[in-house]
């Protein structure tokens, strides 16, 4: 796990050789971080690791079975279910949520928008708004006693469904994340955007583009490494998804189970099961999985890089 | 006198861009562009103008009311005074907890963080770039994918429930030393470490009166970040504590809304939601009036050419 892929970052230009007499002085420096670094992530992954290779047994206790807690999950029909909503919400929700901060990423950078401070900081601000409350407004908001669907079914005779019925639930759970993110998208791109040189505009309209071909020609590809660090935290954020649907499960108790999500599914595992190797093979299984992913987006982005 | 002037410029480049040149770059404005981002605007806004217009009303009103509008008798206050009170004032336990958690893990998040960026970017020394790709490995490396692993280590250590299992995984922030990196590299010149190293100044003092001062942006980018993190942060504390004395503000207000469903549980819909308006609202504030540094930390991070 430690060896998984950057996001694209680039390591800063090296600044120029000390003399040996501060050879070690570095050290003293990054000492502190590697430490902890090595206490709080290298350790509890490599023991991980060795958790998921064991397995406690009620004769003979603990016993090693190799890769056999990962051959469980493999064919376990409940970790299948877990890996599809978050899958879902990766192939779904993702790309309409990158597609929402990409227009509005554009709208702000064309200087076209009245008041575009407000826009800049408003959007921004579920950032800031912890994911636990983000989940608790939007399910109170959902929610059929007091509700707002509640409100407009009985004020306009309409006959909204419930957005926590096990039809619409992953689209409620998607709902909630992309407020709390498109905002936080939109900055990373429209960042992005704003580091393209003046004079580049000014030579697109001598040479007479149109707006149109500005945007595929210059915008795009302005934004396309922004948009891969974004679409590698979405990633991330998309499978190991826990307050949320952790959050809603006390309002809709029927519909989300307590293995709605692989995260949830290893939570459950270690505190309601006591099944500490099979979770922690789950979730070694899901850095796995992200690691992959994450890797895959980088490929794909640098490919383009190359044309 | 040279060096002096450049590291202004290089600061001054990655914090503050606010002007735009008056030219073909600057076109008229359009309403249409601007009702449809209104539109954005509104679905953002509303959740929060939802909780807000909900904190004044009474748990009877919030069921037998339009939730976008106001109803009943105001209670904002008393639903604060009550929020305080309920269970042995367990509400105020939980915020002074995070402040705890927010300062000692956010706050020693982001010293470990400019350190470490620090001596990256003015040092080479053995094993430097196995750290270096370790570093930028981590970065995508989820928290939450850590917890449960962390959770089985910190038991065997005995530090299950206790207020440092909550900090010590907050102390490593991958993201924020890279941040610091970055920024340390551009804005400051190698030649004015030089100087001060050939006048005979300890490392220590060459950092804290040069270093420090000229990356203090992007120190305070990286303490917003980890600020946000540590308050925010749901998932570690549910699984490391056990006792609702040691929870912060986000896991308190999820039992909170956990118990009002269950049976026999007394409805506090109300205070859940002021309780939530509450926790929102330092890191709402703080985010609003430090947004030129988040800005120039996400600039300096995310666009590097």
């Amino acid at each position: 796990m430690a060896a998984s892929p950057g996001l694209g970052l680039t390591t800063p230009p090296h600044a120029r050789p000390r003399k040996a007499r501060r050879r070690w002085t570095g050290w003293g420096f990054l000492g502190p971080f590697v430490l902890i670094f090595l206490f709080t992530l290298v350790a509890p992954v490599i023991y991980a690791i060795y958790l998921s290779l064991y397995r406690d047994k009620l004769i003979g206790g603990n016993s090693f079975v190799g890769l056999s807690n990962y051959l469980t999950a493999i064919q376990d029909p409940v970790f299948h279910t877990a890996l599809f909503h978050v899958l879902l919400l990766l192939f779904v929700q993702v790309p309409i949520m990158m597609a929402l901060s990409t227009m509005a990423a554009l709208a702000l950078d064309s200087s076209r928008l009245y008041v575009a401070s407000i826009f800049r900081m408003s959007l921004f601000v579920p950032y800031a708004v912890p994911s636990v409350v983000a989940a608790l407004m939007w399910g109170f908001m959902y929610g059929s006693t007091f509700g707002l669907v509640a409100n407009l079914n009985s004020a306009i005779h309409l006959h909204l469904p419930n957005p926590l019925a096990s039809n619409y639930v992953l689209a409620a759970l998607g709902n909630i994340t992309t407020w709390e993110f498109v905002g936080f998208n939109m900055i990373i791109l429209y960042s992005a955007l704003q580091s393209v040189p003046k004079d580049r505009y000014e030579a697109a309209a001598i040479d007479g583009a149109t707006k149109f071909q500005v945007i595929r020609a210059i915008k795009v590809p302005a934004m396309r490494r922004a948009l891969v660090v974004a679409l590698v935290f979405a990633l991330i954020g998309s499978f190991q998804l826990f307050a949320e649907p952790n959050v809603l499960k006390s309002l809709a108790p029927n519909t989300i189970g307590s293995a709605f999500t692989p995260n949830m599914y290893a939570y459950n595992l270690s505190f309601n099961g006591q099944e500490f190797n099979y979770a922690a093979a789950i979730a070694i299984a899901m850095g796995i999985i992200t690691m992959i992913g994450a890797y895959a987006l980088q490929l794909g982005g640098m490919r383009r890089d190359d044309r | 006198m040279n060096a002096d002037a450049r590291a202004v410029s290089a600061a001054g480049r990655s914090t503050g861009r606010k002007s735009r040149p008056i030219s073909i770059t600057t076109p008229r404005k359009s309403v249409l562009f601007t009702l449809v981002m209104g539109l954005m605007l509104i679905y953002t806004l509303t959740p929060v103008a939802w909780l807000l217009i909900n904190s004044t009303k009474t748990q009877n009103s919030l069921s037998s009311s339009f939730g976008l509008w106001f109803s009943g008798p105001f209670s904002f206050f008393h639903n604060i005074a009550a929020t305080f009170s309920y269970g042995n004032g367990e509400f105020l336990r939980w915020a002074l907890n995070t402040v705890l958690y927010v300062v000692l893990g956010g706050g020693g998040a982001t010293i470990l963080a400019t350190l470490g960026g620090y001596g990256l970017a003015h040092f080479t020394f053995p094993g430097k770039r196995a750290v270096m790709a370790i570093i930028i490995g981590a970065i995508a490396i989820p928290g939450t994918a850590l917890a449960v692993p962390a959770y089985l280590m910190f038991s065997k250590f005995g530090l299950t429930n206790t207020p440092w299992s909550v900090v010590i995984p907050s102390l490593i922030s991958p993201i924020g030393l890279y941040l610091i990196w970055v920024y340390a590299t551009e804005a400051i010149p190698s030649g004015l470490l030089e100087a001060a190293r050939l006048d005979g100044a300890s490392e220590l003092r060459i950092f804290l009166s040069i270093g420090f001062r000229l990356i203090l942006p992007g120190f305070v980018t990286v303490l917003l970040l980890t600020f946000v993190a540590t308050w925010n942060n749901y998932f570690l504390p549910l699984i490391m504590l056990s006792t609702p004395n040691w929870f912060p503000l986000t896991v308190g207000l999820s039992n909170w809304s956990n118990q009002a469903p269950s049976a026999g549980g007394q409805l506090i819909d109300n205070l859940v939601i002021t309780g939530s308006l509450l926790a929102i609202t330092p890191t709402v504030i703080v985010f609003l009036l430090l947004q030129r540094y988040w800005k120039a930390g996400i600039a300096a991070g995310s666009i590097k050419e």
